[in-house]
């Protein structure tokens, strides 16, 4: 089905090999996993749309973003909510211009049916006059047409698809399976390139079958310590080694205690930002008492932490302090 | 390739026919050399929810790992001791024993593999089957022919053949553990998926009365996955209300025939009613061993439905939608039983608690579920309060645990009350519950 399809030339691509993606990725500030990695030169390689999974704030749509930089193709975002439809979605006509073109062919329809002798005559002339009621100059591109008209390729971000409903989810499959759109009025559009697609999910609800099974699957977990240290380090770029690790080993031990919401990864960026804001050169508890609604964002989180702060601080410190 | 997707389907990732080819040809993008990177990529295409990925390393880490025939097969050479070139009988007859003897684990693998093959080891089901399998599987790798061997070696009674013929019988003993290992790593590749299901489907059958207490939590499990699918068909039915929006695509378009005016307007507006359930559980005596199973129904359809108002009732009826909505499966229904169940049923009184509490709220757009067997202890059924619900309500649908032919007999009602439901079935199985709800939400659901 993707064998018309151009795909962009491989060889020297940013995408020819996972490794590449990796360092192509960190140097536009995305520390990605071996699997994230994969994930990525798979869609590239087959075709084939990602879905990416997991909790809010581990970076899903960060990975859209740092791809369409690494390419150096124009990001379309589409944000999805309930009720969401395709006149959204796709294409909606402009109806303004549809009106005023009414006018005018009500205008000059006298002229051009002046000559015509019998009601036949002028149907026929009529009929030869084409139809552009419905026609792509009246179309007004929606998010997906425009991915599917960019000249360049370009990377589709569906965010949040798990927010849509269940019409919509079944609507996406003909443009995630096939790259082409249908509209009723006009006929198929299709892809000149095909783009790379990204669906984000939280899980808000399952998704189809249908629709996972035309896409590929990515589950971003949260990172273990080395990794968030890396993240932490590129993406705040003033902050100590030293303060990194401690900070990191915080986070982490509060991943281990059931809250309402764990930080994830942008909560830990956040906190490093604001420490950072902060000079704080080390975790002492008034910092961190003083910081804590950065990370945590429910009140009754913030209050089961709190009593433990000494003892996870220094356990902290104990795990980053090694050397 | 293909085994390995069977195996992934044996412990319930779900791998359709598309899926399985994008996983070739994923793979032929990146081939085979790399282990990272293939467990990678047949993970992206194949798994496709977090906890379709945990199942997917465990069967790839189990299913990989078969390289396990263990090293001190290798530590002692073959020339150590020189071809046996006096005796009559050489093992190098016999591969079975030449690798044996040669601790070649690799072809004793491939060996193993070919054999399991010939012995159809993957069409394992049940734990009964092991040892005999294990068995077959060694004879298709020529046990049979080493024990010969063996037997020869020893009458033979050199000491030099004596010495090989020990080592050969303890290598066999080592042979035999890997075999039992290799089938018990199959079993759990491929036999789990099996008993489990058949576990589940005479559970479907089982009569919600007969239900041993060690299947409760697969029944659980049944009940809650149940609900969900229901829930989900049923959610999918009310969609988007009343938005009161102008919908100026159709306006343009009826306004065509006007030359553009647009005479007609069209509001983007479906009215949609929004239903409302409302389940009536008996928990008395007489149903103690159903009521377990509505509840725990209840329980799971209350997870789903958003306007699910529960009532439990034995002799009194009261409201358990907080119940059930604060507390989770373990402590709800036995909160639910202790507070009102276990006594003898007084179903005209439940009803008249009924409608106290719930009268206002019934409307054409409820549809009302009781679970009960009718059963009334000869005090007043209370028809006419009855005949007040069903005229009010969308639907009355009653599911009756009992056979039909016990319906009005002794103190039942059921004959009776019959007469204002819209549907009145048996229900006393799983699969019956499953399939009258389904009914329900199809023909009584507003669409």
């Amino acid at each position: 089905m993707t064998v018309q399809l151009t795909k962009t030339p491989v060889a020297d691509s940013p995408l020819a090999s996972v490794e590449a993606i990796i360092s192509g990725l960190a140097g536009c500030g995305y520390i990605a996993s071996r699997r994230i990695a994969t994930a990525l030169f798979m869609a590239q390689h087959l075709s084939k749309p990602v879905l990416v999974e997991g909790v809010a704030g581990v970076g899903k749509t960060e990975l859209a973003i740092a791809t369409s930089t690494l390419l150096d193709l124009p990001l379309i975002r589409m944000q999805c909510y309930e009720g969401l439809d395709e006149s959204k979605a796709l294409y909606e006509w402009k109806y303004g211009k549809q009106l005023l073109y009414t006018q005018i062919l009500k205008d000059r329809m006298g002229e051009s049916l002046a000559g015509a002798a019998t009601m036949e005559a002028a149907m026929d002339r009529l009929h030869g006059m084409g139809d552009m009621f419905f026609s792509e100059p009246f179309m007004e591109p929606r998010p997906i047409l425009k991915a599917l008209q960019s000249e360049n390729g370009c990377v589709l971000l569906i965010d949040e698809i798990d927010k849509s409903d269940e019409a919509f989810e079944a609507f996406l499959l003909e443009v995630l399976s096939a790259f082409q759109a249908s509209i009723p009025e006009i006929g198929t559009i299709k892809a000149k390139i095909a783009p790379l697609v990204f669906l984000t999910s939280n899980n808000v609800r399952d998704l189809g079958d249908a629709l996972k099974r035309r896409c590929l699957h990515l589950h971003i977990p949260l990172p273990d310590a080395s990794l968030e240290e890396r993240i932490v380090a590129t993406r705040v770029p003033g902050v100590e080694a030293r303060l990194t690790r401690e900070l990191v080993a915080f986070v982490q031990s509060l991943r281990e205690i059931e809250l309402r919401k764990v930080p994830s990864i942008s909560e830990t960026v956040d906190w490093a930002r604001a420490l950072v804001l902060l000079h704080a050169g080390a975790l002492s508890t008034d910092v961190v008492r003083e910081t804590l609604n950065v990370l945590l964002k429910y009140e009754q989180d913030i209050v089961a932490i709190e009593p433990k702060l000494n003892e996870l601080l220094g356990r902290a410190a104990e795990v980053s302090g090694g050397e | 390739m293909e085994e390995f997707i069977k195996a992934l389907r044996a412990s319930e990732v779900r791998v359709s026919p598309a899926e399985a080819i994008d996983a070739h040809r994923a793979l032929m993008e990146v081939g085979y050399g790399d282990r990272t990177l293939v467990r990678d990529t047949l993970c992206i295409t194949l798994a496709k929810s977090e906890v379709e990925v945990d199942r997917f390393d465990e069967v790839f880490d189990a299913f990989f790992s078969r390289d396990a025939f263990r090293p001190e097969s290798r530590s002692a050479p073959a020339g150590e001791d020189g071809a046996p070139s006096g005796a009559a009988e050489s093992p190098s007859d016999l591969p079975l024993a030449q690798m044996l003897l040669e601790g070649d684990t690799i072809s004793l693998n491939q060996a193993m593999e070919a054999a399991a093959r010939r012995a159809r080891s993957t069409d394992v089901r049940l734990n009964t089957q092991r040892n005999l399998l294990s068995r077959r599987i060694l004879d298709e790798m020529g046990l049979r022919e080493l024990e010969e061997l063996i037997q020869r070696l020893r009458e033979m009674g050199m000491p030099r053949d004596d010495a090989l013929a020990d080592r050969l019988a303890e290598r066999r003993e080592a042979l035999f553990e890997e075999a039992s290992r290799f089938v018990d790593r199959q079993m759990m590749l491929y036999a789990s998926e099996t008993g489990r299901r058949m576990r589940e489907t005479l559970l479907g059958q089982t009569k919600l009365t007969g239900v041993e207490p060690e299947d409760m939590r697969q029944m659980e499990a049944l009940v809650k996955r149940m609900a969900k699918r229901l829930a989900t068909r049923y959610a999918r039915k009310r969609h988007r209300a009343d938005k009161g929006k102008l919908d100026v695509r159709k306006t343009i378009r009826k306004s065509m025939g006007y030359g553009g005016i647009p005479f007609n307007i069209v509001w983007k507006s479906e009215t949609i009613e929004k239903p409302k359930i409302v389940a009536i559980v008996d928990v008395s005596r007489s149903v103690a061993a159903a009521a377990q199973f509505m509840l725990l129904f209840l329980y799971s359809l209350n997870e789903v439905i958003e306007k699910l108002e529960a009532f439990a009732f034995s002799d009194r009826l009261i409201r358990v939608g907080d119940i059930l909505e604060n507390e989770d499966l373990d402590s709800a229904i036995p909160s639910i039983i202790k507070k009102i169940g276990m006594r003898p049923t007084d179903y005209g009184r439940a009803l008249v608690d009924f409608t106290e509490l719930h009268r206002a709220d019934l409307d054409r757009h409820t549809t009302v579920i009781i679970l009960g067997d009718g059963r009334s202890n000869y005090s007043n059924p209370r028809l006419d309060i009855m005949r007040e619900i069903s005229r009010r309500a969308r639907a009355v649908i009653w599911l009756n645990p009992e056979p039909e032919t016990y319906w009005g007999q002794g103190d039942s009602r059921m004959d009776q009350y019959k007469r204002f439901c819209s549907v009145a079935k048996v229900c006393n199985t799983l699969n019956q519950l499953e399939r009258i709800i389904e009914d329900v939400l199809r023909t009584y659901m507003p669409r």
